[in-house]
């Protein structure tokens, strides 16, 4: 239901990018019309949810407006009527590996990035890869140092810090909650926290905001960094089990086994998750006391739990079930719902309780 | 959710009663101060110090159980200052001189007695939540619905709603935020007694008539119990089977020890989890489950919102899934079940409540979530209730409530108020929580907050293990020294019950409406460990 044209109006003001036309958006960057086209640059320090920094120059593009030509950072510069955009010009191109290849002369091989080997090419390596930057094109600088903290949620190998400063905004602009800052310039910067570096000593929530959305291996999930294998994994898109914001997160599966999850960027929650839908929702899952067949209790009251079958455990519940509608009525009987299980179960156990019981004693624990 | 999530971050004003919203729900907590970077006022209505009082610009500290008093100066000031919405209340509301009337007495002067507050700080909230109406929201949890007076508790703050206009605008409205993922989706299913899918009533001719002919069977007329009725019910010997499905109802009910007895009193229960919880292990029969990662479904969200739950990987062992283990049930009592999938059994139940009619699986796939009411294949669905008239059908109603004081206050022999709530790495009951690798680091154990003055009256210092002790039981736990706690409250969470059984402490007094069990507010007293026998 976009906005159809007013009578009167003939035609509507257009960014032409490489050519083509694109809807003026008052106010909107140029990136935002680069974006409704699927025109892609690469955005190393740009993450929408705390908006533009510029400081990285990969998105530079070239505007062109009443005939004069300019380069621009699309994610900070603003569209105009008219404009024209090219994005992928010899000259942007070549700009661009330079770029990258700056970048790669202070960090490892992108063969060891631990992103990249666990989870997916990383942002900063795909651009790498789409631009045919050099690791060696340029003398090779100290790397930052990787951060000696042993939190058991955040792996920071700053080794492969691109000082993009994505972490630091998202946690102070986003989080809120302020536990890293950059200290030092240039090549000296660092991300460290307030105080020791060590997290579990900082404000941190451990939200994990940070970790996705560093654009290399810089920060990463522990639990999972290591253990997986990039080109194996799968991602199943669900809903965090925790509390009722119910944010959109993905589980990482590889061969049938569950190893992990990441935010759903695409859900309305996106991308936030607290603490337990970053870090603990799927180990429970996997936990090794899982129950994993039916139990009787033999032997009476006092009697034991003991493995039974399926056959054994449903037959008994139906005939006890009979049993006590026969001599005390259905109202004897009642059935208690969960705000863990989905609709669907819930759904179930109602329309069990009312129809196959035939009472009405049905609740949940939303009371408590 | 009257309204959703993210306008949340777009309201002018912000009143949080009742809600650790940094602990409970950390990522509706960025919204809300979000929305205090964009400018917006932001008032705490909380007995503790609790995080989001750093972000507030006043923080009223009450006393424990006294938010109605609050609530109604709030509406005396707002009525008596002319400060309402006059034509929202003319065409959308009824009750409003009655409301007037019985507020008359609620003077902020008066409200500041009960509650420990300053009268001008709460009729200056009360000026500001009016003047930035229609942009003025109000958000609470369990801490305003877990007391004796839980309902009365929400009608005062939908009445403070309805005199500015606060319904059926975005950034407004009433929201209550819920605790589990599923909670709203388990009420929206009909897991009430008296409500079948989609909040209809059974005891209307027609709705029954719909049902019965769906599900081809005559529906039982009799009343259904609540938990808390059964619960009675089981210790008189009146309720003879219990079927519990995915809850630790064991540790997480108030006064659990009567619970479990309750509970080990009936003749059969059967419980089906994911792991033999405290609750399964007294159980007859236990029926391995599946997690919500081995399963197709659906949860709906706390803004009404039905999102897609989809499976990752195969339950373990011989565990399935809940519905699967229901379907199996349906037909060994003679009622076999034609929809046998999750997705058919959404469409079952979707065609039967018309709030979720136009919700398909094939929509969420697409489209992601939708909030209902979504009544129709083309309806985008609703991000905020009540636009033209409440979705009852029928007027806002005032209703004048009273303060009345916990079931059960402090005496010289209990003299502190305990009060109980969650910790944001913990969640509930901690089944899920305690299986987390890390977490333990975070929050290793339970213990006990309690204000540096209380604890000095007993010589407690910081650390030191204490027991905390009410008329119904005592638990031995590390004492915390801190002015979150407000003088005379101690807070504990409940997720370590293996360590510290919590709810052996908290009364199972409850709201005589809604029967949700009082956790908010019992009577304890502290002292320290019995010293080992000297000499
Ligand atoms: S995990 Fe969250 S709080 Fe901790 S440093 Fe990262 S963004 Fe900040
Ligand atoms: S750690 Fe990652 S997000 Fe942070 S500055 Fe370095 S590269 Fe950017
Ligand atoms: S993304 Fe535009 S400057 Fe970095």
């Amino acid at each position: 239901m976009t906005t159809a044209a007013k009578p009167g109006t003939t035609s509507h003001a257009l960014v032409v990018v490489n050519g083509a036309g694109v809807r003026y958006r008052e106010g909107g960057r140029v990136l935002g019309a680069l974006k409704e086209i699927g025109v892609k640059v690469p955005t190393l320090c740009y993450d929408e949810r705390v908006g533009p920094v510029g400081t990285c120059r990969m998105c530079l593009v070239e505007v062109e407006v009443d005939g004069r030509k300019q380069t621009v950072a699309s994610c900070t510069a603003f569209q105009q009527p008219g404009m024209k955009v090219a994005t992928h010009t010899p000259e942007l191109r070549e700009y661009r590996q330079t770029l990258l290849e700056l970048l790669l002369s202070e960090t490892p091989s992108p063969n060891e990035c631990p992103k990249c080997q666990s989870f997916a090419t990383c942002e900063f390596h795909s651009a790498v890869n789409e631009y045919r930057a050099r690791w060696d094109r340029f003398p090779r600088l100290r790397t930052r140092q990787k951060a000696a903290d042993p939190n058991p949620f955040i792996q920071r190998d700053y080794d492969f810090c691109i000082a993009c400063y994505r972490c630091t905004n998202i946690c102070n602009d986003w989080e809120m909650a302020s536990a890293i800052t950059v200290q030092g310039r240039g090549q000296d910067s660092r991300i460290h926290t307030f105080f020791n570096n060590m997290l579990l000593e900082s404000p941190c929530t451990f939200c994990g905001q940070c970790v996705n959305t560093c654009p290399t291996g810089a920060l990463t999930d522990r639990k999972i960094v290591g253990k997986t294998d990039a080109k194996k994994v799968t991602r199943t898109k669900t809903i965090c089990p925790y509390c009722g914001v119910g944010c959109g997160i993905h589980l990482l599966t590889q061969d049938g086994k569950l190893m992990g999850s990441e935010p759903d960027f695409s859900a309305p929650s996106r991308g936030s998750l607290c603490v337990k839908g970053q870090f603990g929702s799927w180990e429970f899952v996997r936990s090794e006391d899982r129950l994993k067949y039916p139990l009787i209790r033999r032997g009476g009251k006092n009697g034991t739990l003991e493995r039974a079958s399926w056959d054994e455990a449903l037959d008994l519940v139906a005939s006890r079930f009979k049993e006590i509608i026969a001599r005390d009525g259905p109202d004897a009987i009642t059935c208690w719902c969960s705000a863990r299980c989905t609709n669907e179960s819930n759904y179930l156990l109602q329309k069990f309780t009312r129809i196959a019981l035939g009472t009405n004693n049905v609740d949940n624990c939303s009371r408590t | 959710m009257s309204n959703s999530i993210e306008e949340l971050a777009g309201v002018r004003f912000l009143l949080v009663a009742g809600s650790n919203t940094t602990e409970t729900h950390p990522v509706i907590a960025l919204r809300m101060k979000r929305a205090v970077r964009n400018g917006a006022g932001l008032v705490v209505i909380d007995p503790r110090k609790i995080e989001l009082t750093r972000f507030a610009s006043r923080h009223l500290q009450l006393r424990v159980g006294t938010d109605i008093a609050v609530l109604n100066a709030m509406a005396h000031v707002i009525i008596k200052e002319r400060l309402y919405n006059a034509e929202f209340v003319k065409n959308r509301t009824e009750g409003f001189e009655a409301l007037a009337r019985h507020v008359e007495l609620y003077t902020p002067e008066y409200a500041a007695e009960v509650s420990g507050l300053k009268a001008e700080d709460i009729a200056a909230t009360a000026r500001e939540y009016a003047a930035a109406s229609p942009k003025a929201a109000i958000c609470y949890t369990v801490g305003i619905t877990e007391h004796s007076c839980g309902t009365h508790n929400v009608q005062a703050i939908a009445n403070l709603a309805m005199l500015c206009g606060n319904f059926g605008q975005p950034n407004s409205g009433v929201n209550p935020l819920r605790g589990q993922n599923n909670v709203q989706g388990t009420g929206d299913m009909g897991a009430i007694p008296t409500d079948l899918p989609g909040y209809q009533k059974l005891e209307k001719p027609e709705v029954r008539a719909k049902f019965e002919k769906a599900w081809g069977v005559t529906l039982p007329r009799r009343r259904g119990v609540t938990k808390i009725t059964a619960i009675d019910q089981m210790l008189r010997g009146k309720m003879k089977a219990v079927y519990i499905m995915g809850e630790n109802t064991v540790v997480s009910d108030p006064n659990a020890t009567h619970v479990e007895h309750a509970l080990k009193k009936v003749d059969f229960l059967v419980v089906q989890d994911i792991f033999l919880t405290e609750t399964a292990r007294i159980a007859d029969v236990v029926l391995p489950g599946a997690a919500f990662a081995e399963t197709e479904g659906t949860f709906a969200n706390s803004e009404r919102r039905v999102q897609r739950v989809r499976k990752a990987v195969e339950p373990p062992g011989e565990a399935m899934a809940d519905w699967q283990i229901i379907l199996e049930l349906f037909k060994r009592m003679g009622h076999p079940q034609k929809a046998t999938e999750p997705k058919e059994i959404w469409k079952e139940a979707a065609s039967l409540a018309p709030i979720l009619s136009g919700i398909t699986y094939e929509r969420l796939d697409k489209e992601g979530g939708l909030q209902w009411p979504c009544p129709t294949p083309d309806h985008p669905g609703t991000v905020y209730l009540h636009t033209d008239e409440f979705s009852t059908g029928q007027p806002g109603f005032f209703a004048p409530v009273d303060h009345i004081p916990p079931a059960e206050e402090p005496d010289p022999e209990y003299p502190l108020v305990l009060t109980t709530g969650r910790r944001r790495v913990t969640y509930h009951t901690g089944t899920q929580t305690s299986r987390a690798s890390g977490f333990e680091l975070l929050v290793p154990h339970e213990w006990a907050e309690i204000n540096p003055h209380d604890a000095e009256g007993v010589g407690i210092e910081d650390g030191e293990r204490i027991v905390v002790a009410s008329r119904r039981g005592r638990v031995e736990v590390p004492a915390k020294v801190t002015d979150r706690s407000p003088r005379g409250v101690v807070f504990m969470s409940f997720a370590f019950p293996e360590l510290t059984h919590t709810n052996v402490l908290t009364n199972d007094a409850f709201d005589f409406i809604t029967e949700t069990p009082e956790f908010k507010a019992c009577a304890v007293k502290i002292e320290k460990l019995a010293a080992p026998a000297a000499d």
